[in-house]
């Protein structure tokens, strides 16, 4: 793996975005107005304290997934993953890249959302608000990578579109924000031990409601960070140089 | 025979190669050496296989049996991943990348030095367009940048997928000289192509038909062997001999 490269396939990837301003603008506006569309249909209740800070931990992950499996499926199918992966590109360097670039579209996405979800639209954040922009950029990763292995089960965009319902859906039911995790079935709570989102979700609940969540969050992170490790392995296994 | 004496090894090597595709044999025993420094064409009708052997010397290509070595290393080795450019037959490129953009990533991946994006963007004659978005130009210009790409880094082995599709007559004729010039500065390509007339330009030919060599010779041979005045004959003399050889 080459720092260099990986750099560069990021700086690639955050240029691609640049150019493509209205993409960018979604990033970075739909997540605000959810969130205040939230605060207002909860005005009032304390209901929005928990979804709230639920769904900054979902945001980054749903968005980060669909758009990595759509340029990735772009990448595969233009032809410049076959010409890169001739070069001296590792797939490291170019996974790297796009976890890269998309942790960084995170770190600004994660940043509007949260400061607007607490500034603007008054949710409490018990713990260090810093930790929220963590939980965001874990989970933003994790989307990248899954959205990268995905990618290669899909041969149109619109067959990897459809995998967000597939892939997002089952961990949106059950990681808790709907029905606390507890009190699901057992096999369904078993279940939702094993989805990263879960850990996400419960992170972004720690913060918001106790003061001393640093470390008990930050154990929850690296547990999401190691699913997007692993998802990051899985999705460069689907990068082969040679194919049929 | 125009083979120098005391010929160098050859710049690729292809052994008996065999590829399955989609579960049929496409290339079915097919050995050929390319001599270094020339210019070789690989020409056959569409679906012989000539992407696929493309694909084989480049080592992107799963093959079935057969070897590939290529300037003395097996095909798609990482010794040869700056040594060997690869121009894909549809456009890779970025298109919501300026032609700029492109050619400056490309060149960091291969480590080639930042000023060769200038030096290739003149080589095709794309200076005008360096800073325009690569989705909006036309279909000639959009496969240039991939051949610019191609250029970077001045590698020894140019292995070109139909890079003058789609290019009017002038700008081929430019191109042809400018591979000719490459060649001449010692670096190898092999080009394919279904334009019959730009066959004349390559110092040998390769026609292939359905996965297999049918011809490995100069333009003057070739002529010589089918008795045809051009390249467009020679070829179909020699699949109608192919063919009736098949059913005889
Ligand atoms: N991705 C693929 N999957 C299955 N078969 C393929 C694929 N690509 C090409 N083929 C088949 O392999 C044969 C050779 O194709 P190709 O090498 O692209 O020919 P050419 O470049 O000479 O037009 C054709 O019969 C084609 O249908
Ligand atoms: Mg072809």
């Amino acid at each position: 793996m080459s720092i260099a490269r990986t750099w560069a396939s990021a700086a690639r990837v955050l240029r691609q975005l640049r150019h493509d301003p209205r993409t960018l603008g979604l990033l970075l506006v739909v997540p605000c107005v959810l969130v205040g569309l939230l605060a207002w249909v909860f005005d009032g209740t304390a209901v929005f304290n928990r979804i709230g800070a639920a769904l900054l931990a979902v945001f980054p992950f749903v968005v980060m997934f669909l758009v990595t499996s759509v340029t990735t499926l772009r990448e595969r199918q233009s032809g410049t993953l076959e010409r890169l992966l001739t070069t001296p590109l590792g797939r490291f360097d170019l996974i790297g890249g796009y976890a890269l670039a998309f942790g960084l579209v995170a770190v600004v996405q994660a940043l509007a959302a949260s400061g607007f979800a607490v500034w603007v639209c008054g949710l409490q954040v018990a713990g260090p608000a810093w930790l929220l922009v963590a939980v965001a950029v874990a989970d933003a990763v994790l989307g990248t990578a899954l959205g990268l292995f995905v990618s290669a089960f899909a041969t149109s965009e619109f067959q990897a579109v459809q995998f967000m319902p597939a892939v997002i859906l089952p961990q949106f039911l059950l990681c808790g924000l709907l029905v606390p995790r507890a009190q699901m079935p057992t096999v369904l709570s078993r279940v939702s031990d094993v989805l990263p989102l879960s850990y996400a979700v419960d992170a972004m609940g720690t913060v918001t409601t106790r003061t001393d969540a640093a470390g008990s969050a930050l154990a929850d992170v690296g547990i999401v960070a190691g699913f997007a490790l692993g998802a990051v392995v899985l999705g460069a296994l689907t990068l082969r140089r040679r194919t049929p | 025979m125009s083979a120098a004496p005391a010929a160098p090894q050859p710049c690729v090597e292809v052994d008996d190669l065999r590829v399955d595709r989609g579960g049929v044999r496409v290339i079915d025993g097919l050995t050929v050496r390319v001599p270094t420094g020339r210019v070789v064409g690989l020409l056959g009708p569409s679906g012989c296989g000539k992407s696929t052997l493309l694909r084989s010397v480049v080592g992107v290509q799963r093959v079935a049996a057969g070897r590939v070595r290529v300037l003395g290393h097996p095909a798609g080795s990482a010794q040869l991943r700056r040594r060997v450019a690869y121009l894909t037959q549809a456009p890779s490129v970025y298109d919501d990348l300026t032609v700029r953009e492109n050619l400056r990533y490309f060149a960091k991946v291969l480590c080639a030095p930042r000023d060769d994006v200038q030096r290739v963007l003149e080589l095709v004659d794309l200076g005008e367009q360096a800073d325009s978005l690569t989705s909006r130009l036309s279909g000639g210009q959009r496969s240039r940048v991939g051949l610019a790409s191609a250029l970077l880094g001045r590698p020894e082995l140019l292995v070109l997928d139909e890079p003058t599709v789609g290019l009017d007559p002038l700008l081929r004729a430019q191109l042809w000289e400018l591979f000719g010039r490459l060649a001449g500065a010692g670096a190898t390509l092999l080009v394919s192509s279904h334009v019959m007339d730009e066959a004349a330009r390559c110092d040998r030919l390769l026609l292939m038909r359905e996965g297999r060599l049918l011809a490995d010779d100069t333009v003057a041979g070739l002529l010589a062997d089918t008795g045809a005045t051009d390249v467009e004959h020679a070829l179909v003399t020699l699949i109608l001999r192919d063919r009736s050889a098949a059913s005889a």
